[in-house]
Order: structure tokens, then C-alpha cells, then sequence
């Protein structure tokens, strides 16, 4: 408010206040309290947003490259891990180390755990650890290597121990690795995984090509719509915005049973298509449970986002600018190319980078009428979470995910800016 | 000036109705797989547990209550006390140790005084479960959709040529690779030594991806008879109960074919530090007892657990349907059945999960 | 938008094709929400329509869906209606439990995300606030990460701080994710604010108090309350934080209706589904209210 009346610099120097002070410094003064002032008005929600939401996905980034669970159960291995960097099966001594946590293991009921951090990386290995922490206790040094060897053969395979040796560290960046279909081979060489296990990339590719075309499918049908709604005289356009901001203010879960309703092969669009005899009874076309289904349900769930930035800049175009320019001899088609499509570039920019962002995180609408083809990376990230419980590995998932959308919401602050975001 | 009155009186509000959220004494909490399989469990176990005890029991489903238990014992808020989970889930979390110790010897006899440990069907008892079902994944079809010859081998589910249309399953490696296995001519002593190898996967992949443009996949139970019901699919994995109940109570033309059916145990447990334990151990005790198991039978097509129970399955509860001739257990049914090997899920669910995850996303 | 008289055949023919693609449109974003308001109504379980309907037979139609909203979960549905049912609803039936839920998470997030939110709002909107542009993008940014990640972050972070399963954790989630849409209501009401309008209130005496009661809030108080229905809805409508961070407890509509549609489709969802959209259109007209209200004071500031 001080900065209203701000002097001219070349004043300020002689101007002094009422109580003798001089200007500048006062008003320095009155400036830093009313930033002092605007922040504390922002102090609390901040603190709020970075406990509930900032920590908690700091805490998730920090999963993905923490994973204490064999450094915590098999400290002995672990400790002559990081004292016998050599590779390979290791000698009595490690094998005692490993006999001695094993039999630990087994008493704290832990070693289950251990077997299945290890069965992440090596298949088979947790009946492997079970198995012999139950022998472990009835095996008497100083031959552990030779006892455990008799138990199971397996204990002679190098791939198992680099496993175990990677996995001792609790700081890695294998779920990251994984995450991006990479492993470690029997000489812990870095290598893809076998071409037929190979499914992260493939998804998040699918997940981009799958949001752009949503993105650009939204973005066709936006655009004749908002034109004319930024055209119409206002008692009609705002008549016709209640079909665009009912489908808006229409609960996720509503928008997607609706379309199941619709794309079943005994739904609705199938029946219309039999009735008019386009198809037979037994010809019912499947329109839900693959990619198809993802892409129309999702576009009508985010076609709302596209058509509201769009409209609002469209509205600001005055109309006296094509008229202009088709005055001066241009065809409708050129004014409309040349005039107008540029004037609402900023509105597309604005709509296609919300969509875009939106639609790489989605995840009810895919897992409802998507099926298998039509899976995003989010699904999967699910899957880890609550069926295969590789807590780590979900973590590196939504890890790569968060960073393009961030990589995009910058985009999109520096293009659009975030103080032209606006609803209804 | 008013607004900001109501606010806060709305925040008061609240504030006194977030009490409600903590459980009084006396009541557990049992989480199972919804459907006709809880009502089934609620009749039989819940209604006459809560009736004999004084106590309350609250259902809850999950559509895998294995996975929530992790969540809720790693994270030491746990709000279930007993849960229904696959046999291969109890044993592997009692081996992390996510679950309490349950002892054998405090289970009731049966009723001529056999013990609990010798009147279990073997493997019925572990360390940390309790088996109350024997059930089964069989495959089933609706009689009226498919005219003339009826599928009857495993195979026929993999012949889309011979039956045409759409197949459902569940999503998950396990059940479908055993099937495809014993579909591709594998004998059942065999399929898991087969699966067993990289290319006994390969092999069960192979016979899935024939059939793979037509699958509907399908993840919580109920959802396999509503697929056939919504004539979705002409041909479905289920679990065989929860078929026989939309044949028998909702009167639908399903059958099923028990040919290569994969069998496996339902197990009570107690996830560790469960809020009331001692009432929820008093639950399965009673619930995995002669009676109540045999009673479970009359409302779905579930074997019990104990041996002493077969004597006490007798007819539906419609009063007409005779319980013995559905039983997975019915010597007629298991002509070429396939047990579950517990052991060979804990060591290889994560790997064939992957696997299958991979080969299902690749279009 | 009409034809000018002087349009040739070929932009005549244009601008009806024109109209047609965009009537299309608008039917491909309204058909789907309309079409399952008939289907809700249906005497058979099936998600389509019957001879029945189409041919307008009363037969065709029931409130048997309707009523399995009040029944199912109930304990004993088959007893007399009178008192001691409707207690039974009260207490068991599924749906019910799940709409006391959401109501109370909805109206105890949007309280907190609305009086925190505007509070931040008076403050960003301040040309002097330091670092503005940035910490306004962290404050939206609950708005554009995926909620399955912010859903990931929560049930970690809750199992770790013994909020997992509490009403208190989910609405402080669902107060989080509310704040954006507050925020920006709330800034973008004040933008078109005159600040000579607080300045003069203060010059004439008022304390800082009075000139918030007084001037600020009456006139940003549409935005305030349209940002507070954004929020109660963004809770209403959630699900996969709660589908992570919820218990039986807090089963919410949006958590019952996810559980109906994977287990059993009946058409008892189709009914929620309507009685929903209603919800919506309620909240729409009282957005559009507002709406006006806030262009009609506007219009007394110039600015």
C-alpha cells in the first residue's frame, strides 16, 4: 500500500517523516511488514500442504532407493559383504555369517521376509531361505559352506549371492532399474531383461501415446464447440455451457458406469446396433475391456478441461478481426488460418498440457473399462501396492511418473502460468 | 460474522463425531471376499457365533484380504481381527511374520473326540491358519448360449474354434498357468515340475496367448458369474461356488465342468496385533468347528475343512438340492483335479506374476 | 452467430455442417450422463433397455433399485417397514454408512481447506509476497500430480504417523487435495478487486478486522464459496486415496460404488449414479447463482 505513493528517486533523499525518520527507510520498513504480513497469511496453509503433501511423497521418493530389509535381518552377511567386496559364492566365512543369520532369522520370524526381498531378483529363492533357516540350527561349524551346500544346491549359484550382495546395501537405485526394465546379470553386468518380461517402458509409452491422442482427440472436439459457444449470443451460450459443466461437476465414478452401461456387448450402443441391423446378435462388437474403452470414456471425462481454457480465450477474440480480414479480400478459410487459430493458440496450449497431464495419471477409469490393452503405468503402480506389496518398486513407478508430470507442469507454468488457471 | 459461526460450529461438529471411528469391546472385525462366499460365512459362522457369544462382528470384503494385512501390520494400525486368505498367503505371511501363531491343540475335537490335528483334512492346519473351505477354480459355461455339443476337458476352454466366444479369468498367474498346462496335455502329476521350468512357462503362456484376443479378465470373484450372467462371455474361470449359487439360488444356465479343476484351502487368520485377539482366536475356534463348517455347505458349494463335517452336509438351503454331488471334494469331480502347491506359489508368485503382468500388457 | 445475408451456397452448407458436428458433440457429452437415469428405473437387472421401457409399459419401470439402496447391507431388509427397519438402515445399510462418510469428510475437508485457502489467497494475492509464483505452484500442485501417487506418499507417511484409517487422515487428504481449487477461486476473485476499496475503509477508521467482515469477504465471498463447493466435491467424488488410506470405517460413495462396479453390477449403482448427477445439478445452479451475484457486484467497483 506504501508503494502507491512512492517518490522519485530524487527526492526521497530529502524527505524525511514526522517523526524525523528518514522516507526510505520507512518505507523499506512499511514494505517488509507487509510482506511479513502477506506471508504470514500464507504461513499455515503452507506448512499444511508440505506435511500432508510434500513429506509424504518425499517420504515415497525416499522408499524407492531405501530398502533395509536384508542389511536389518542379515546384519552378519551384510557386514562381510561390505568387508569382502570380491564377487561370486564366498568362502566358509561368509557361509557362517550366513548360518548365523539365518538361525536368527528364523526366530524372529523374519527370514520370510528376506526370502521374499531376495525372490524379487531371483525366483525360487524364497522356499530356498525358508528351507534352510530351518535346517540352520541343526548345522555345526566349522563347515557351514559344506552343510548348507549338502541342504541345497542352490547356495553354489553366483547369481544368488550377487543378488543378496546388491540387496544387502539399503541405498539402491535397482528399483529404479527394474522400473525401467533393466537387471543385473550373473556377473552383475547391467542388462535389459529378457524381451518377453519387458512391460514398464512399454507402458509408459503407452501411457504417453495413449494421453497425447486423448489430448488431441479432446482438442477436436473442443475446439468447434467453444467456438461456438464464444460466439452464440449469451442467453444461449450459457444454456448450452450446462452441457459442459454437468458432465464437469458429475462425480468420476458416475462418468464411467455410464460408459459401461453403454459399451457392454450386451449394453446399450451394442442393442442400438443390432435394433437398426447394422450388426447381428452374435456379431456384438466388444467396445469395452481394451483401449477403446480407455480412450472414449477418458475423453469425455477430460473433454471438460479442454473446452473451458479454450472457450474463456476465445471469448476475448473480438469478432470485428474476421470480419477484417475477410473485408480485405481473405477467403473464410484464410482469415480463419491466418486471424483467428493463432489468437487462440494459448487457449490450446492451456487445455492440451491440462489433459495431457491429467490423463498420464489416471487410473479408476482404465482399471473399470480398460481390461488389459488399455492398462496404464498407473494400474500397475496399484498392482505393486496392494497385490504384489513390492512396496519399493511401486515407489520407482510413480517416482518416473511424477517427474514428467512435474517436467510438464513446469511447461506449463512457464507457458500458460499458473494465475490463468480458472474454472467455470 | 455469521459464516464464520457456522463454520465453526460445523468444526465442531465433526470434531465430536471422529470418536465414533474407535471400536468398542466385544466387537471383531472379519475380513473376507464378499459375495455369496461372506453371506455364505455369515449365516454358517457370524450370525450364530454373535448369537452364542453376546459379542458383535463386523464384515468387511476385500477382493484379496491377503493384501491389506501386510499394509495394516507394517504399518502397526492394525483393524482386522481375523481374515480369509488363500493358503499360500497365510503360509507366506506367517513366514514374514505378519500373522499370530494359532495352536493346534486349542482347537475343538470333533465330535466323537477325534482331535482337531487328525480330523483336518491334511495340510488343514498350519502354523498361523485355520482351514475352514476346500475349494476350487474350475471353468464354467452357460448352457444356453452354447447350443448343441457342450464343452467337457479343460481343453475345450482353449478351443475357441470348436466354442467360440469370449472367455473369462481372473487376472493373476495362478490357477490360469496350471490350467493351461493340463489344457496343452500336461498330466496333472506334472504341471507344477513342468511350470517349474522356463519353458514350461513358456509352454502355458504359449496355450494362453491362443485363446488371449478373447479373454475378458475378470479380478474380484463376484465378477465371474456376472460376466456370464451379462452374457459378456460364453465360458469362465471361477471359483466353483459362487457358480453353483447363481445356478442354483438365481436360477441361471450355468454349469460347470470340473475336468482339471485346481483345488486349494481357505484359511482363517489373525494378523498380528489385531485389536482383539483373544475374541477373534474364540471366532475361529467356533467357526472351524464340526457344525458351523458343515453348515456352511448349505449355503455354497464349498467343501469343509474337517473330515467329521462330511456327515453333516446335507441339503441346500432351498431344501431340495442335495450339497454332497457339488463338493470340489465329490469323488466324481476330482477324476483329474489338481492340487495347489502352496510351496511352489510362495517361491515362484512374484516371478510368474511379472511374467504374466508383461505377457498380458504386450498386445 | 447468424449467416450474414450475403453467404455463398458453399458457406451456407459449412455452417449447418458446422452445427450438426457441434450438436453431435454436445449429445457425446450429455448422452452418457442422461442415458442412465432411464436405466435406473429398470424392473429387470439388466443395463439396458427392455420391450418395456421403450415401448413406455409401467410394467417396465420400478423403484426396486432405489430400494436396494436403503436394503443392501441391511441386517434383517425383509421386516416390517416401521421404525426398528429404519433404524436397521440407519445402522447397517451399506450405502447409508457410506453416505454419512462422505458427508462428513466432505463438510470437515472443505471447512479446512476454505478458511486456510482463502487466508493464503488474501496473502498471495499481495504484489508484495515474496516468492509468490512459486510457492503458488506448490500450493496447486495437489491438483496436478496423479492421485496415485499422492495416494502412494499418503499410505506410507500414514502408516508411519498412525493416521492410516483414521477420519482424521483422510481429511487432511481430501483437504489437501481441495486447496487448489480454493486458492484459485479465491485469487482469481480478487484479482478484479479494487484495493482502494480496503484502503478507503481503513483511512475512515476501521480496523483491520472490520475491514475484512466489511468490505473484503462480502465482496469475495462468491469465489470463496464456489472454491468451498470445488472442494466439497473434489472430496465427495475421491476415491483412490481413500481406496489406500481408508478402512471399512471410512468407506466413502465413491469407495462403495468403485466396490459395486467390480463386483456386482446391478442396476442399484445406476441409481446412486442419478440420485449423483442430481447432487450435481443442484451444485450447478447454485455455482450459476453465485455466479451472477458476483458480476452483479463487480459491476459496482470499476476496475
Amino acid at each position: 500500500m506504501a508503494m502507491a505513493n512512492k517518490p522519485s528517486p530524487e527526492t526521497e533523499t530529502t524527505l524525511v517523516m514526522a517523526d524525523g525518520q528518514p522516507l526510505k527507510k520507512a518505507l523499506t520498513r512499511a514494505m517488509r511488514r507487509a510482506r511479513l504480513r502477506a506471508f504470514l497469511l500464507v504461513i499455515p496453509l503452507l506448512a499444511f500442504v508440505l506435511v500432508t503433501f510434500a513429506l509424504p511423497i518425499g517420504q515415497m521418493l525416499y522408499l524407492s532407493i531405501h530398502n533395509p530389509v536384508f542389511s536389518d535381518y542379515m546384519p552378519r552377511l551384510t557386514a562381510y559383504f561390505n568387508t569382502h567386496p570380491e564377487e561370486g559364492v564366498p568362502n566358509e566365512e561368509g557361509f557362517a555369517a550366513l548360518v548365523l543369520d539365518l538361525i536368527d532369522a528364523k526366530k524372529n520370524r523374519t527370514v520370510g521376509r528376506v526370502g521374499t526381498r531376495i525372490n524379487y531378483d531371483r525366483a525360487g529363492s524364497s522356499s530356498l531361505f525358508k528351507s534352510s533357516a530351518r535346517k540352520a540350527a541343526k548345522f555345526k561349524g566349522p563347515s557351514y559352506k559344506e552343510s548348507l551346500l549338502e541342504h541345497r544346491q542352490d547356495w553354489a549359484d553366483p547369481k544368488l549371492w550377487n543378488v543378496m550382495r546388491r540387496a544387502a546395501n539399503a541405498h539402491t537405485f535397482d528399483f529404479y532399474l527394474a522400473a525401467l526394465d533393466f537387471t543385473h546379470d550373473a556377473n552383475g553386468n547391467l542388462i535389459k531383461v529378457e524381451p518377453e518380461r519387458r512391460i514398464y517402458i512399454m507402458l509408459f509409452l503407452r501411457t504417453f501415446m495413449l494421453s497425447t491422442l486423448i489430448a488431441g482427440l479432446c482438442l477436436l472436439l473442443a475446439f468447434p464447440v467453444s467456438h461456438l459457444l464464444a460466439n452464440l449470443p449469451l442467453r444461449y451460450s450459457n444454456l448450452l455451457m450446462i452441457l459442459v459443466l454437468l458432465p464437469f461437476w458429475t462425480s468420476l465414478l458416475v462418468r464411467t458406469t455410464s460408459w459401461i452401461t453403454l459399451l457392454q456387448s450386451q449394453g446399450v450402443l451394442n442393442d442400438l446396433l443390432v435394433a437398426i441391423g447394422l450388426i447381428g446378435d452374435d456379431g456384438r462388437i466388444q467396445l469395452m475391456y481394451n483401449q477403446f474403452g480407455t480412450i472414449i470414456a477418458m475423453t469425455h471425462i477430460l473433454l471438460p478441461f479442454m473446452i473451458l481454457p479454450l472457450y474463456s480465450v476465445m471469448k476475448t477474440i473480438p469478432p470485428s478481426y474476421m470480419r477484417a480480414a475477410r473485408s480485405l479480400g481473405a477467403t473464410p478459410f484464410t482469415a480463419f488460418v491466418k486471424v483467428y487459430f493463432p489468437l487462440t493458440i494459448p487457449g490450446i496450449g492451456a487445455g492440451t498440457l491440462l489433459v495431457f497431464i491429467l490423463a498420464i495419471g489416471y487410473y479408476i477409469t482404465p482399471a473399470l473399462v480398460g481390461g488389459s490393452s488399455g492398462e496404464l503405468i498407473s494400474n500397475q503402480i496399484a498392482f505393486h501396492m496392494q497385490s504384489s506389496l513390492n512396496w519399493s518398486l511401486a515407489a520407482a513407478l510413480g517416482a518416473i511418473l511424477l517427474f514428467g508430470v512435474i517436467l510438464l507442469y513446469w511447461l506449463y507454468a512457464r507457458l500458460i502460468g499458473i494465475d490463468n488457471m480458472k474454472f467455470g | 460474522m455469521k459464516t464464520l459461526k457456522l463454520v465453526a460450529s460445523a468444526t465442531l461438529a465433526v470434531g465430536l463425531l471422529l470418536p465414533a471411528a474407535t471400536v468398542s469391546a466385544g466387537e471383531i472385525t472379519v475380513m473376507s471376499w464378499g459375495g455369496a462366499y461372506t453371506k455364505s460365512q455369515v449365516e454358517a459362522y457370524h450370525k450364530p457365533w454373535m448369537a452364542k457369544t453376546g459379542h458383535k462382528l463386523k464384515s468387511v470384503d476385500s477382493p484379496n484380504p491377503g493384501a491389506p494385512i501386510k499394509a495394516q501390520v507394517t504399518a502397526g494400525k492394525v483393524s482386522i481381527d481375523v481374515a480369509d486368505v488363500e493358503y499360500s498367503d497365510a503360509v507366506r505371511y506367517c513366514d514374514e511374520g505378519l500373522l499370530e501363531p494359532i495352536d493346534a491343540k486349542s482347537l475343538p475335537s470333533a465330535i466323537d473326540g477325534t482331535s482337531a490335528e487328525n480330523d483336518f483334512i491334511k495340510g488343514g492346519i498350519t502354523d498361523c491358519g485355520v482351514a475352514n473351505i476346500v475349494w476350487s477354480t474350475i471353468f464354467a459355461y452357460d448352457a444356453d448360449k452354447i447350443k448343441g455339443e457342450k464343452p467337457k476337458t479343460i481343453a475345450d476352454f482353449f478351443n475357441t474354434s470348436k466354442f467360440p466366444g469370449k472367455r473369462g479369468m481372473r487376472k493373476g498367474a495362478k490357477a490360469n498357468l496350471e490350467m493351461a498346462l493340463m489344457a496343452d496335455g500336461v498330466a496333472v502329476a506334472d504341471v507344477y515340475k513342468v511350470l517349474g521350468s522356463t519353458a514350461g512357462v513358456k509352454r502355458a503362456l504359449g496355450k494362453l496367448d491362443s485363446i488371449k484376443s478373447d479373454i475378458v479378465w475378470w479380478e474380484a470373484g463376484a465378477q465371474a458369474p456376472q460376466l456370464l450372467a451379462d452374457g459378456e462371455v460364453v465360458m469362465t474361470t471361477a471359483y466353483n461356488g459362487r457358480i453353483f449359487n447363481a445356478a442354483v439360488s438365481e436360477n441361471k444356465p450355468f454349469a460347470i465342468v470340473w475336468d482339471g479343476q485346481v483345488l486349494d484351502f481357505d484359511m482363517f487368520v489373525i494378523p498380528k496385533g489385531a485389536p482383539n485377539k483373544a475374541l477373534a482366536l474364540d471366532f475361529i475356534k467356533f467357526a472351524t468347528s464340526t457344525k458351523p463348517l458343515a453348515d456352511q455347505a448349505k449355503y455354497i458349494a464349498y467343501g469343509p475343512a474337517r473330515k467329521s463335517s462330511a456327515a453333516f452336509v446335507g441339503l441346500f438351503k432351498d431344501g431340495k438340492t442335495k450339497m454332497a454331488p457339488h463338493m470340489p471334494t465329490a469323488p466324481a469331480n476330482l477324476k483329474n483335479a489338481l492340487v495347489n502347491n502352496f510351496e511352489f506359489w510362495a517361491d515362484n508368485a512374484s516371478e510368474l506374476n511379472e511374467r504374466f503382468n508383461a505377457w498380458i500388457a504386450a498386445n | 452467430m447468424a449467416l450474414p445475408p450475403h453467404a455463398s451456397l458453399g458457406e451456407k452448407s459449412w455452417h449447418y455442417c458446422y452445427l450438426i458436428i457441434c450438436a453431435l458433440i454436445f449429445l457425446f457429452l450429455i448422452a452418457p450422463i442422461l442415458v442412465i437415469i432411464p436405466l435406473s428405473f429398470n424392473t429387470e437387472p439388466y443395463f439396458t433397455f427392455t420391450y418395456e421401457m421403450l415401448t413406455f409399459d409401467p410394467k417396465g419401470y420400478s423403484l426396486r433399485w432405489y430400494d436396494n439402496i436403503l436394503t443392501f447391507g441391511m441386517a434383517e431388509p425383509d421386516r416390517p417397514r416401521n421404525n426398528a427397519w429404519w433404524d436397521d438402515v440407519w445402522a447397517n445399510a451399506a450405502w447409508f454408512h457410506a453416505f454419512k462418510n462422505s458427508l462428513i469428510i466432505g463438510i470437515a475437508a472443505t471447512t479446512f481447506a476454505t478458511v486456510l485457502g482463502t487466508l493464503a489467497a488474501l496473502g498471495l494475492s499481495r504484489p508484495e509476497m515474496p516468492f509468490r509464483r512459486t510457492i503458488m505452484a506448490l500450493l496447486i500442485s495437489p491438483m496436478i500430480v496423479p492421485l496415485i501417487i499422492t495416494a502412494t506418499g499418503l499410505f506410507f507417511f500414514y502408516a508411519a504417523a498412525g493416521l492410516a484409517h483414521t477420519y482424521l487422515g483422510i481429511v487432511m487428504a481430501h483437504a489437501m487435495l481441495g486447496i487448489p481449487f480454493v486458492i484459485i477461486t479465491v485469487t482469481a476473485t480478487l484479482t478484479g478487486f479494487d484495493h482502494s476499496l480496503s484502503r478507503a475503509a481503513a483511512s475512515l477508521g476501521a480496523s483491520p478486522v472490520t475491514v475484512f467482515h466489511k468490505v473484503i469477504l462480502p465482496l469475495i465471498l462468491p469465489g470463496v464459496i464456489s472454491g468451498a463447493l470445488f472442494s466439497f466435491v473434489t472430496s465427495f467424488d475421491e476415491v483412490v486415496v481413500v481406496l489406500f488410506v481408508a478402512s471399512y470405517d471410512q468407506q466413502t460413495i465413491p469407495l462403495q460404488m468403485w466396490n459395486g462396479i467390480r463386483e456386482q453390477i446391478s442396476p442399484t449403482i445406476l441409481a446412486v449414479a442419478t440420485l449423483l448427477v442430481i447432487v450435481s445439478i443442484a451444485l450447478l445452479t447454485v455455482l450459476e447463482l453465485l455466479r451472477r451475484r458476483s458480476e452483479r457486484l463487480r459491476g459496482l467497483s470499476p476496475g
